[in-house]
Formats: structure tokens, sequence, C-alpha cells
């Protein structure tokens, strides 16, 4: 297909619709709505259900309910929204249910503000909703990867049996560029279904159930144990980093979504004033690349997290890093973001004062 | 004319040709003032160039809540202070879709006593865009909502940096049959110089320049 130039937030849309999402339950809110208004224009015109909902709280029961069915569900929201959605996100992860949950994160804590932010990564890859559970966190850095991300969300969630996050951020869902989406089902991959979503026993076979509650505390926790065998199997298989000239670097940055972005015009300023500088960006958020550190730590490199937050993921690289280097934090947030200048300024200081 | 709107679907460069027509008209030392009507999405709007502006002596009026945090679609009391200066050339840039277009009924009393010109801004490499059905339903749609009528056309066909003449060449006959179909002609054919000098003789009439003021951050 010929490339077209769409906003990140429909790129998501699309790709959904593309990856085979016939059921969006939503609730609109900035910077995110164009997903929904998107859905809202598409879907009945091709045979496909928009709701939205009267509230984020019950448009996530809804997912949870479709996704029980096994059927590609989505639902988008920001910040606010998904905080309101995370007791079902707890239950969906608790009842092995796939579904896909985009977050285009904005400022906050509280209503905070609309424009682009990375302070929801904690809440994302630390939990969020309660127990002992994970989300695949995919966090894209352009919108082609929002378009190619969107279908691999669609299936990993089915393949895994539980809820994956699309994060990005204002300026991704907002901002504009050229891209080229798959043929519709292109890259589809189901898993089967049949063993445990509720599509009707047609009296033929024993109920499927879709429940998160286990009284019995040793049935709660062999179902947890037994769900934490696929979190390992998914935190070695399904990691996925961008590095971007480590191997010669004195400074390492670390940034995932549009704060990389700024990063890579920062590093090449850095280089051209002789700083050897290098990157790794997290696309996983959950799992975090911690292998991407065990490649380039030997003791001498430093660290710079940069995120659009007061330093969450940081917390990560440190874990990464495990001593073998120093770890530094930049970071803007409230909705500002980092000028590539701020980041340079930063660097040369650690690279021990402008050259 | 002095008085210019443009509309549009949401990302199809309405700010952008707003704000190289009022750096034209301004070129020309016309008194210019561009109202932001966008009561739809707060992020890439006039008011990112409003220091670009005001430097070259261009009044920007603009809700006093645009870029800050305040997500509430409301639109300046000032927009009616340029009704009363027979002077000053008036463009309006107005949210996308039907949706922002209804910001203009408000003002459809003093519009439609004088003249005007209403652009209907395209771009056939967006969504709901890309086929002369959808281009009509849009357009259609818009002057449903502000009750005005789309005078011109302007496609703004482009893939930002990866476009090429001959994308550009590709949209003529959708755009010119989606105008034949609203009864309009196809004023500007807009984009970066350096693409439009590529495009064939026969289209270098209708070319218009754009320079490109909103910068990302990268």
């Amino acid at each position: 297909m010929a490339k077209v130039l769409v906003k990140g937030n429909e790129a998501i849309a699309e790709a959904a619709i593309r990856a085979g999402c016939r059921l969006f339950f939503g609730y609109p809110i900035t910077p995110q709505t164009e997903v929904s208004a998107y859905m809202a224009k598409k879907m009945p015109k091709i045979g496909g259900t928009f709701l939205q909902a009267e509230s984020e709280v019950a448009a996530i029961n809804m997912v949870y309910g479709a996704g029980g069915t096994g059927s590609r569900v989505m639902t988008s929201s920001s910040s606010p929204g998904i905080s309101l959605k995370s007791e079902g996100i707890s239950y969906i992860a608790g009842a092995d249910v796939p579904c896909v949950i985009v977050n285009i994160v904005r400022g906050g804590p509280g209503l905070g503000g609309i424009q682009p932010a990375q302070s929801d990564y904690f809440q994302a890859v630390k939990g969020g909703g309660h127990g002992d559970y994970h989300l695949l966190v995919l966090a894209p850095s352009s919108i082609q990867e929002m378009v190619d991300l969107t279908s691999h969300a669609f299936n990993k969630a089915d393949e895994y049996r539980m809820p994956v996050m699309i994060m990005g951020d204002g300026m991704l869902g907002q901002m504009m560029e050229p891209v080229e989406f798959p043929e519709e089902e292109e890259n589809a991959v189901y898993a089967s279904k049949e063993d445990w979503a509720t599509t009707g026993t047609k009296m033929e076979r024993k109920h499927n159930i879709i429940n998160s509650l286990y009284i019995d505390p040793n049935t709660l926790e062999n179902t947890v144990i037994e769900r934490q065998k696929k979190y390992d199997i998914i935190a070695k298989e399904e990691v996925m980093y961008e590095e971007v000239d480590t191997k010669d670097a004195d400074i390492i940055l670390v940034a995932y979504g549009t704060t990389a972005r700024i990063c890579k015009t920062a590093m090449a300023k850095a280089r051209e004033k002789g700083i050897k500088v290098g990157l790794i960006r997290p696309i996983t958020l959950w799992p975090f690349p911690t292998v991407a550190f065990d490649k380039v730590c030997d003791g001498k490199k430093k660290f710079l997290t940069v995120e659009m937050s007061m330093g969450q993921m940081v917390e990560d690289v440190k874990l990464s890093v495990n001593g073998r280097g120093e770890v530094e934090f930049f970071g803007r947030t409230g909705g500002v973001v980092p000028t590539p200048n701020e980041i340079l300024a930063k660097i040369e200081e650690m690279a021990g004062g402008a050259k | 004319m002095k008085t210019n709107i443009v509309t549009g679907h949401y990302g199809s460069g309405k700010t952008e040709f707003a704000l190289n027509l009022a750096m034209n008209l301004k070129k020309e030392n016309k008194k210019v003032s561009i109202c932001d009507l966008d009561i739809v999405n707060p992020y890439f709007r006039t008011n990112d160039a409003r220091k670009l502006l005001e430097e070259n002596g261009i009044k920007v009026i603009s809700s006093q809540f645009a870029n800050t945090n305040v997500d509430i679609p409301v639109l300046p009391g000032e927009v009616l202070s340029v009704f009363a200066d027979k002077e000053t050339y008036k463009i309006f840039d107005v949210g996308g879709d039907d949706d922002g277009a209804i910001a203009l009924g408000t003002y459809f009393h003093y519009i439609s006593k004088e003249p005007y010109n209403m652009y209907f801004v395209v771009n056939t490499l967006r969504p709901m865009t890309s086929t002369k059905e959808e281009i009509y339903e849009m357009a259609r749609n818009i002057e449903a909502a502000s009750r005005l009528k789309i005078t011109d056309i302007v496609n703004n066909t482009n893939l930002q940096g990866l476009t090429k003449a001959e994308d550009i060449v590709k949209s003529i006959k959708i755009v010119d049959e989606a105008a034949k179909m609203l009864g309009v002609n196809v004023k500007y054919i807009s984009g970066k110089k350096e693409i439009l000098d590529n495009l064939p003789q026969g289209l270098q009439n209708k070319r218009f320049n754009l320079d490109i003021y909103l910068k990302m951050p990268f």
C-alpha cells in the first residue's frame, strides 16, 4: 500500500482495524480523542462496533466482556482515564483475557494538563491496578511504529491471553507522519480460543468461565504462580529495544517515545562537538530491556536517562546497570517537552564541561 | 478580498496555509489580523506561531487559554473587533472538520454581510479525504455547520518531507472532480517551493509556495 499522512491517534485506530479489531469501547479525552473519533466514523461502515460508554469504568468493563469471547477489542484513553480503568485492567489480567489498551499520556497527577508527558511509566509497568500482574507495555517512537506495534499488540494479547498496553504521549498522538499500513489482517496471527473463551457451548461442551475471583488462597496462589511462568517467558522472549552508536560511546542516553526522538538530535549535536554519545531506546517498557545494558556495561560508560517525568524509568535503568556505571537523569514534566539543547547541556556537563 | 476563511479536514494543512496567507498579505503591506478559531484541538495551532506573526506586525487573536492547559473550547471576544475594522484583512483559521466549523456559526451575521473567500484545504493523502466522494461529503458538512459557502479549494496534497511532485499530479484529478461536484474552482496547489518547482508547466499558474512555520521539537 502507498504511503499516507496520518496522525498518531489515527494510525493506531486504522492499524487496529487492519489487525482485525471490530470492537472499540471508549470515552473521549485529550490528547487521545482522535482514536475514538476515527473509530466512531469507521466502525459502522465496516460492520464493527464503536461505543462511547458513559465512563472509562464502563468502557473497560465492556472490553473485559468482549475480550472474554476471544474477540479482538481495544480501548484508548489518556492518563486520568487510565487511572479510572485500572480496576478493570487488573480484573482482565486476573482473568487472563486478551485486549489492547492505549494510553496517550498527558501531564499529571490529577487532571493535570493536556500536553505530552511520560509520567505514567510507573502506572504502566509497576501495576496501576492491584495484584501480581503485568501488562506487556509497548512504547512507539514514530507514527509508523505506532502502526506496526498495534498489529503486534493484538497478536501478543492473543498469544499470551493478556492485556497489552500501547503507551504513547500527547506529541505522538497529535503529530503527523507519512506511514504505510499493512493490508487488512496481513500481519494478524490468531491464537486458539476454544478451550477458554465464552463463545457458546452449543450444548456440546462444558462452560468456559471468565473469572478473576478465587476464594481459596491455595487455588489463587497456584493461579498466580502459573501466570508468573507466562510472565517469565515474556521477559525472555518479548524484549524489544533499539540501540544506536553504543559501541564507542562514553555516554549512553536512555529514552523512549518522543523523548528518544529529541535525544537522537541531541546525540548528533554532541557527536559534532566530539562527545561520543549513544542511545538505548526501550520499545518494550515491560519487559524492560535489561539485556541491552548487559551488552554495553563495561564499568566506564555513563548513562543519562531522559524522560518527560520527574524520573520513573530511571529506576529500571539503575536496576539494569546494577552498579556497573554512573546513571544520571534529566527530565521535564507537566507537559513541557525537553529541547535538544537542554539535553546537550546535560551531556556536556557529564562529559566534564563544554568542549 | 478582506475576509478569508480557512477550513478543511484536521491535519489537512489549514493552519500552515492560513499562516502563509497572512504573511503574504503582510508582504503587500496590508493590515492583517489572524483569528485562531480552533476549538477542537489544542495542539499545533496558529497560536504556536504567535511570536513570528507579531514580529511581522500581524495581529493574532486567539483564545486566552490556547496552549495553556485549560481544555475548554472558548472563542475570544476580541474576534468581534476585526469586523469593526474595515481596513484590516481578516484570516480565520478554523478547527478541523464540521465540528470545528461550528465555531464559524457564531460570526455568521458578521461574515455574511460582506463578500468572503472560504477556502477548503485538501490533502488526498489523508484518510477521510482521499476520494472525490469523501472530499465532497466533508466540504458539504463544513458548509452545513458554518452556514457559509466554500468558494475555493486549495489542493495541499503532501506527505511532508517525502512529498514528490508526482504525488500532487496524481491528486489533481480527484480534487478537480470534487471541486466540480461542489461547483467551485481549485484556486491553489500548495506545497514547498522546491517540490512545486517540479510540477508540470500546466499546473504552475496555480502554485502557492508554503513556508513551514509549525516545527517539531526534534
